[in-house]
């Protein structure tokens, strides 16, 4: 009896031990890496990591390099198509799905599908239809359109599209799943109330539901535009960052810093970059989260 | 829930709209689909899009054994085993590890337990690329570099806090009375575990389950950093497709290697739909 | 010309029929209250007559003019909901201008209009609150201040007081109460609380499994049910029924509550065109305010004196509720506030006869 109770405890304790350990563990993990990727972003690190000291160098040289400055000027254009294409589609979807449709089931699985598969497999599918040799145009043409162009791959000025044309194939049935549940969880009443006030449903949409759910709204924003800055496999399987560096993001500037060139001091420099720009976002929306949340409770 | 009065009209334009988004996002997808059973010529003669002749399997044997890719001509299939030996693993370990996590910081008030979770949370949000040189030092230190137990440890490492952040927000649902309960009536730390917080967690294990799967088999960049040659996963030797400009690219082999790849992760979504959504509104609505 | 016309109003949902074949003439300035049970249509029934859905068969006519297919904006109604349905996002004053600005009225005029409506509703110091920032009970004033600003010519009402609690629920009921009696318009409620229909009403519809059972005033409803299950919906706690056998002895009319013990109870009226029923099972409908000591003051109605054993008092401060025994039945009878009787003991209890109601106990008509 006691020999048992006292392996029980044993076990407890060990338990309670590796619990402790695995959420260590997961915390150093994210603070003690962010640590270090920061720390190398300081150092002279080359091909292995090398830690003396040498400031700001890394950042400058970035803040100064042409391809650094265009990859930000890509993302803008890049984050701007998609976020706002994404979140418009997914409303679209979702307002016409909210409308009684009898083979909802099948329709919301075939917008959410993409969802599932990687970035690659979207990326390199996109990269053959966009082919003007085989894609598209190509097609189009067969048909009897000799004039028709649609060769934005090899254009440096339209290249960035075809990504944000891939990217919001992708990501806007989440953006739909995410506004459908919001309009479903809203009181069903309001509807009837806006038909007695002789609201067309255009307006119903816009003046009432969209705002209703506005909190919603943000959430889909905040998440599109995470996966826009962290954008980096469907660049390099669509294009690779061309033509030249017109489709080129941050992330892939990060990659070709530190592995292509050698250079992990400049790499990870970029990287917090990265990180801050996405903080520049979240930031301000977990605070505003968390205003919204203390509002709230103020007038219960 | 427009007036049932709308006339017939605006009702078979809106399910046009419907309809054409549908093939919007069918289109790619079918299009692999019926260029794997083209040959050659048909692709290149016309275009991707087109019908094949007859339904051959070639192009899938070829993809599955024999196409050459990444350096190698083994067709797809020891990449796709590679992916199912690192997705597997790391799905049920960073689930079962996370599903702990969100057990002892849920039910388990310690102080600083808020802060450990938003520590844990900013690691979901935190881009890989800050991640990988420390996990290039620390796999060569433990002489994981280039294996596929070092992919492995990176993505249950990874995973942790997003399996964290997701258990840990349906415990919260709990009632902590239930552990109360069970304290007075003699239970301790790993049988409140096993006992109570295990049997209640089908859902939220199914969700994240699901989830952890979709997200390391589609991942890339670790993969093709901390990988080389046959360990690769899928995803880096699909990538080499890409790169393929030098020789005469066997589109219809591709398509069924793509489809190949693909083809796991379209499947735990079908089958596994609803449980999709659930986590999409779950994680994200926070 | 009625203020609304329901004729042979059908609603069918594939194999069933939520609503079979309604009847209605409202005069205006009435106050009608659908009341029942859940499930018994009443809210469809709303719905249709506010043009939210569509009935199978029948018709609908608002101050005469047909509305059967005009959509609800225009059918010169205004409702407010269970939920209050007000919109999220919007202020109070955007809330009730709202209808306004769809209907392109100027800017000045809505202006006006909310100011006479908040006054009235007394809420003014909330106009330019949210609604998640209100109380249950300024939510359902800012609902009722957006159906008032429509001056509509039917008031539709849906169980608007059931979210909120008891003692909100009274004083909100003397609220639309007053605010009918000040502005005559028209009104039709639906509610599930038959104190509500008995209050506000000036004619009530009792509505069961799609039927309107009883459409008559609250005292007609309560003193001449037309049938059982009107009989026992209305009133609280519910009447008591229970079978009785009828039979005529030393020339008075009486109903046997229990042959084993024989008590049997006199009717005190006429035989008349009850003689049909003679020898045979009825139901026996009192209301438990009918049985009470026999030292309260009866001064009309026919009184018959029983010896029933108590099983269980229920004191409310204001009267004592006492189940008691009678044969083989138990009936709640409501005795003065300072009774006592002791649990188990007999009392002797005094019946109020000529409010007893008889009913035939296969169809569930009245019969007397």
């Amino acid at each position: 009896m006691n020999a048992a109770r006292r392996t029980r405890d044993v076990l407890e304790g060990l338990s309670r031990l590796f619990a402790a350990l695995v959420l260590a563990t997961a915390v150093c993990y994210v603070v003690g890496f962010t640590a270090w990727t920061t720390w190398i972003s300081f150092t002279d690190s080359a091909l292995l990591p090398d830690y003396t000291f040498v400031g700001f160098k890394h950042y400058e040289r970035l803040l100064g390099s042409r391809v650094f400055l265009v990859a930000y000027g890509n993302l803008a254009i890049y984050g701007v198509g998609f976020i706002v294409g994404a979140a418009a589609t997914g409303l679209l979807l979702a307002i016409l799905i909210d409308q009684k449709i009898r083979a909802e089931n099948a329709l919301r699985t075939i917008y959410l599908y993409p969802m599932a598969l990687s970035f690659v497999v979207t990326g390199t599918v996109w990269a053959w239809l966009l082919n003007p040799d085989i894609g598209i145009e190509n097609f189009v043409r067969g048909l009897g359109w000799d004039n028709f162009r649609f060769d934005w791959l090899i254009d440096s000025d339209l290249a960035i599209y075809a990504v944000v044309i891939a990217a919001l194939w992708q990501a806007s049935g989440f953006a739909m799943a995410l506004l459908l549940a919001g309009l479903r969880s809203l009181d069903a009443d309001i509807y009837k109330a806006a038909q007695i006030d002789g609201a067309s449903p255009a307006r119903m949409y816009l003046r009432i539901m969209v705002p209703a759910i506005w909190p919603i709204v943000v959430s889909v924003l905040v998440i599109l535009l995470q996966i826009a800055i962290k954008t980096y496999d469907l660049v390099r399987a669509l294009t690779a960052g061309g033509p030249g560096i017109a489709t080129t993001l941050p992330t892939n500037v990060v990659y070709d810093y530190m592995f292509q060139r050698g250079e992990m001091g400049a790499g990870s420099a970029a990287a917090v970059m990265l990180l801050l720009s996405l903080l520049l976002v979240m930031v301000p929306y977990a605070l505003f989260q968390r205003l919204q949340k203390r509002r709230q409770q103020r007038h219960d | 829930m427009i007036d049932a009065r709308a006339n017939a009209g605006s009702r078979i334009a809106l399910y046009a709209v419907l309809v054409v988004f549908a093939l919007f996002y069918l289109m790619p997808l079918l299009v692999v689909v019926l260029n794997s059973f083209r040959s050659f010529e048909e692709i290149t003669r016309s275009s991707v899009l087109g019908l094949p002749t007859a339904l051959r399997t070639d192009n899938w044997a070829q993809a599955w054994g024999t196409y050459c890719l990444a350096g190698a001509c083994t067709g797809i299939k020891p990449y796709m085993w590679n992916s199912l030996l690192i997705a597997i693993p790391a799905t049920l370990l960073s689930t079962l590890l996370g599903a702990l996590n969100g057990y002892v910081l849920s039910l388990w008030r310690f102080r600083g337990a808020s802060l450990v979770f938003g520590v844990i949370t900013f690691g979901v949000f935190l881009p890989a690329q800050m991640k990988l040189v420390p996990w290039a030092i620390v796999l060569r230190e433990l002489g994981l570099s280039n294996t596929i137990n070092g992919l492995l440890l990176v993505h249950v490492v990874q995973g942790l806090a997003f399996t964290t952040l997701f258990c840990r927000n349906y415990y919260v649902n709990v009632p902590q009375d239930l552990i109360k309960a069970a304290r007075i009536d003699g239970a301790g730390f790993l049988q409140i575990f096993r006992r109570i917080i295990l049997p209640l967690s089908p859902p939220i294990l199914i969700v994240t389950i699901i989830w952890q799967f979709t997200g390391i088999w589609n991942e890339f960049l670790y993969g093709i950093t901390f990988s080389e040659g046959p360990q690769r996963p899928v995803t880096a030797a699909l990538m080499a497709l890409s790169a393929n400009i030098a020789q005469a690219r066997e589109y219809g082999i591709e398509s069924a290697a793509v489809l190949i790849a693909a083809l796991p992760t379209l499947l735990v979504y079908l089958f596994g739909g609803k449980y999709f959504v659930r986590g999409l509104t779950a994680g994200a609505v926070k | 010309m009625s203020a609304l016309c329901v004729q042979q109003l059908q609603v069918r949902f594939g194999a069933v029929e939520v609503l079979e074949s309604i009847d209605l003439r409202v005069d205006s300035g009435e106050f009608i209250v659908l009341v029942g049970p859940s499930g018994c249509g009443k809210s469809t029934l709303l719905s249709i007559i506010a043009g939210l859905e569509r009935a199978t068969q029948g018709r609908i006519e608002i101050g005469g003019r047909e509305v059967t297919n005009i959509p609800p904006k225009d059918r010169d109604i205004a409702m407010v909901f269970q939920t209050y349905a007000l919109y999220p996002a919007m202020s109070v004053r955007g809330n009730i201008t709202f209808g306004m600005q769809c209907r392109g009225v100027a800017r000045r005029e809505q202006d006006q209009a909310v100011d006479r409506v908040a006054k009235l509703l007394q809420i003014e110091s909330l106009l330019d609150r949210k609604p998640s920032q209100l109380s249950g009970g300024q939510r359902q004033r800012v609902a009722m201040g957006r159906a008032l600003v429509r001056n509509p010519a039917l008031f539709l009402f849906d169980e608007p007081l059931s979210n909120l609690d008891a003692r909100l629920r009274v004083e909100m009921r003397m609220e639309i109460k007053r605010l009918h009696q000040r502005l005559g318009t028209t009104m039709v409620y639906v509610t599930h609380d038959q104190v509500e229909a008995m209050t506000l009403a000036t004619r009530i519809a009792v509505m069961h499994q799609g039927r309107i059972q009883q459409f008559a005033d609250p005292q007609t409803l309560y003193d001449q049910p037309a049938n059982l299950f009107v009989a026992r919906f209305m009133g609280s706690p519910p009447m008591n029924t229970f079978a009785a056998r009828l039979q005529v002895a030393d020339g008075e009319l009486r109903a046997v509550v229990s042959t084993a013990s024989g008590v049997a109870l006199c009717l005190g009226r006429p035989v008349g065109n009850l003689q049909k029923w003679l020898g045979r099972d009825v139901m026996l409908g009192i209301r438990p305010e009918c049985i009470t000591q026999p030292d309260a003051v009866r001064a009309r109605g026919f009184e018959q004196q029983i010896d029933a054993r108590i099983e269980m008092i229920e004191p409310t401060g204001a009267e004592t509720m006492a189940l008691i025994r009678l044969g083989d039945h138990e009936l709640m009878a409501r005795l003065g506030p300072d009774a006592r009787p002791a649990v188990g003991s007999t009392a002797r209890l005094s019946i109020d006869m000529s409010k007893a109601c008889l009913f035939d106990p296969r169809s569930e008509e009245r019969i007397a």
